[in-house]
């Protein structure tokens, strides 16, 4: 009779294990150091939760309807704010993708110095920006607008980077053994390949654009935000009802018609 | 266009997009223009001097936030842990309780079609609330401290997170599975010997993506109260101290790149 066996485990290297070891411990570490680090007074949380539960919560859900024409305005003023923002951020994202894209400009040093100028750029919070612009303009809704502008284009030319790398260089190959110059590769080789998720990520950082412009009225900078931080510090909860219910509807409106139209596109 | 002189060519060449297609590109691209050029003048109304007198002005700001005061840097180190402990507790509160609620709105699991609906209308209201407005609320309720700010972070995390893990739960091969019950694997079996090798890689990736944004989200809830370095900085700005400011600006912009870096050499290292 013929023993069956389980088949061989594939043996572990040592190399992986100790790898593995050290992660866990670190993980164990970083744990460790959070909870030593946050001390939360639970009874006085718990004190102020009873005590403002009733004046919070239900008036969320009660709005306050004679706010609507001054929420219509601030909130027409943040999708122009996002509008403004994103266009101009697609349009900046351009020349930053291209230097970003390896196949592009053919140069390694070229290549990295664009895509350490987009990560730097990425790590700007939007508000962070939005007080920069803030103290540079003055508050008001123009300062939200630079603020999209800058920190979309960061996400817009890694994006538009990633979608010119990975276009069909043969198509580019082909026009150039033909005889093409540079400007006909552009327009006919390259560009027909890339518009529409050009495109569809323009619309995409629009979209985000749209919530982030939400809450830059938080600092100073127009739209929506301004009325949000003056209904918490006068603790006008109504109105605060209205706020949110303004921001989810037009949110979730952009998002349909944006997820809509990308469909189309690409 | 180039001109053809080609005798072999009797015909006028076609366009190459249709009449129609740019009849329609055209009147979207002016659309486009139209509501920019309205968006830019609305939006700059109320602003003194107009355009070129804020380039101007970016001149005069960066000698008010230049040269950063360093000095400050030992000072706010304290708040700037806080800040990235808070990101950590949201982000693993997160990851715990996404699992449940990613496994309801995955429509190869929750075969209950109601409930499925229910829990994926839900996330997606959630998801268009607001980081920071999420903060406004928490902090009117629990006042102002780090607990509002990881409740913030939490709530807000857990929408992005269900929705990103329950559409991987949905992309699952689903015939490994039949084939483990097929062959008499019972449900804990099939759950971690086909479900969790398939899922786990993109779970982790996805648990590591929301970390980022948490980290870059916590550094400004302190704008609202809600703890961490973004209350020293609201306080910075507030005192008109701009070279502080910036001393605190430049270290979140340097903790998001690192963070961000470790995150992303951790994910390559993962699929």
């Amino acid at each position: 009779m013929t023993t069956y066996s389980l088949p061989p485990k594939p043996k572990k290297s040592r190399f992986k294990m100790i790898k593995k070891v050290t992660i866990f411990l670190l993980i164990i570490a970083m744990y460790v150091w959070t909870f030593l680090g946050i001390n939360i007074d639970w009874g006085r949380a718990f004190e102020r939760v009873v005590n403002n539960f009733h004046r919070v919560i239900p008036k969320l859900f009660s709005p306050d309807w004679s706010a609507t024409n001054d929420v219509f305005w601030s909130i027409l003023e943040t999708i122009f704010i996002a509008f403004a923002g994103s266009l101009m951020a697609a349009i900046l994202a351009i020349p930053l993708g291209f230097l970003a894209a390896q196949n592009m400009t053919g140069s390694k040093i070229l290549t990295t110095a664009g895509k350490w100028i987009l990560s730097a750029v990425r790590a700007f919070p939007d508000i962070i920006l939005a007080i920069l612009f803030v103290v540079a303009v003055g508050p008001n809704a123009f300062a939200g607008v630079l603020a999209i502008a800058i920190g979309s284009t960061g996400m817009l030319g890694k994006l538009y980077s990633e979608v010119i790398e990975s276009i069909d260089m043969d198509v580019v190959e082909a026009m150039e053994a033909n005889g093409a110059n540079k400007i006909q590769i552009l327009f006919y080789g390259v560009m027909p390949q890339i518009i529409p998720e050009f495109l569809s990520y323009a619309i995409y950082r629009f979209e985000i654009d749209i919530r982030a412009s939400s809450i830059l009225g938080i600092v100073g900078a127009g739209g929506i935000g301004t009325m949000i931080i003056f209904a918490a510090n006068n603790r006008n909860w109504n109105e605060m009802g209205l706020i949110l219910l303004a921001i989810i509807i037009v949110v979730t409106i952009i998002d349909f018609i944006s997820a809509r139209i990308r469909r189309k596109i690409v | 266009m180039t001109k053809q002189n080609n005798s072999l060519s009797l015909k006028k060449t076609p366009p190459i997009y249709p009449v129609k297609t740019k009849t329609q590109i055209t009147i979207i691209f002016f659309v486009i223009l139209g509501f920019y050029l309205f968006s830019m003048m609305y939006t700059q109304r109320e602003m003194v001097g107009g355009f070129g007198n804020a380039l101007g002005n970016m001149g005069v700001v960066i000698e008010k936030f230049f040269p950063p005061n360093l000095k400050v840097l030992p000072a706010v180190w304290g708040p700037m842990a806080q800040t990235i402990q808070m990101a950590i507790i949201a982000t693993t509160a997160a990851t715990i309780l996404t699992i449940p609620l990613a496994l309801l709105s995955a429509q190869n699991i929750a075969t209950f079609k109601p409930l499925y609906v229910f829990t994926r209308t839900l996330l997606n209201i959630l998801r268009t609330i607001p980081d920071l407005v999420l903060a406004v609320i928490f902090v009117g309720l629990f006042g102002i401290g780090l607990l509002p700010g990881i409740l913030a972070l939490f709530i807000f995390s857990l929408g992005i997170l269900a929705k990103l893990i329950s559409e991987t739960i949905e992309s699952v091969d689903m015939n490994p599975l039949e084939a483990m019950r097929a062959s008499g694997a019972n449900v804990y079996q099939v759950i971690f010997f086909g479900l969790v090798p398939q899922v786990l890689p993109q779970f982790t990736s996805f648990v590591l993506y929301v970390f980022e944004i948490n980290i870059r989200a916590s550094v400004v809830l302190g704008l609202v109260g809600a703890g961490g370095i973004g209350l020293v900085l609201d306080q910075q700005l507030g005192f008109y101290n701009y070279p502080n400011a910036m001393a605190i600006i430049i270290m979140i912009f340097v903790v998001v790149i690192v963070i961000e870096y470790i995150s992303n050499k951790l994910r390559e290292a993962l699929i």
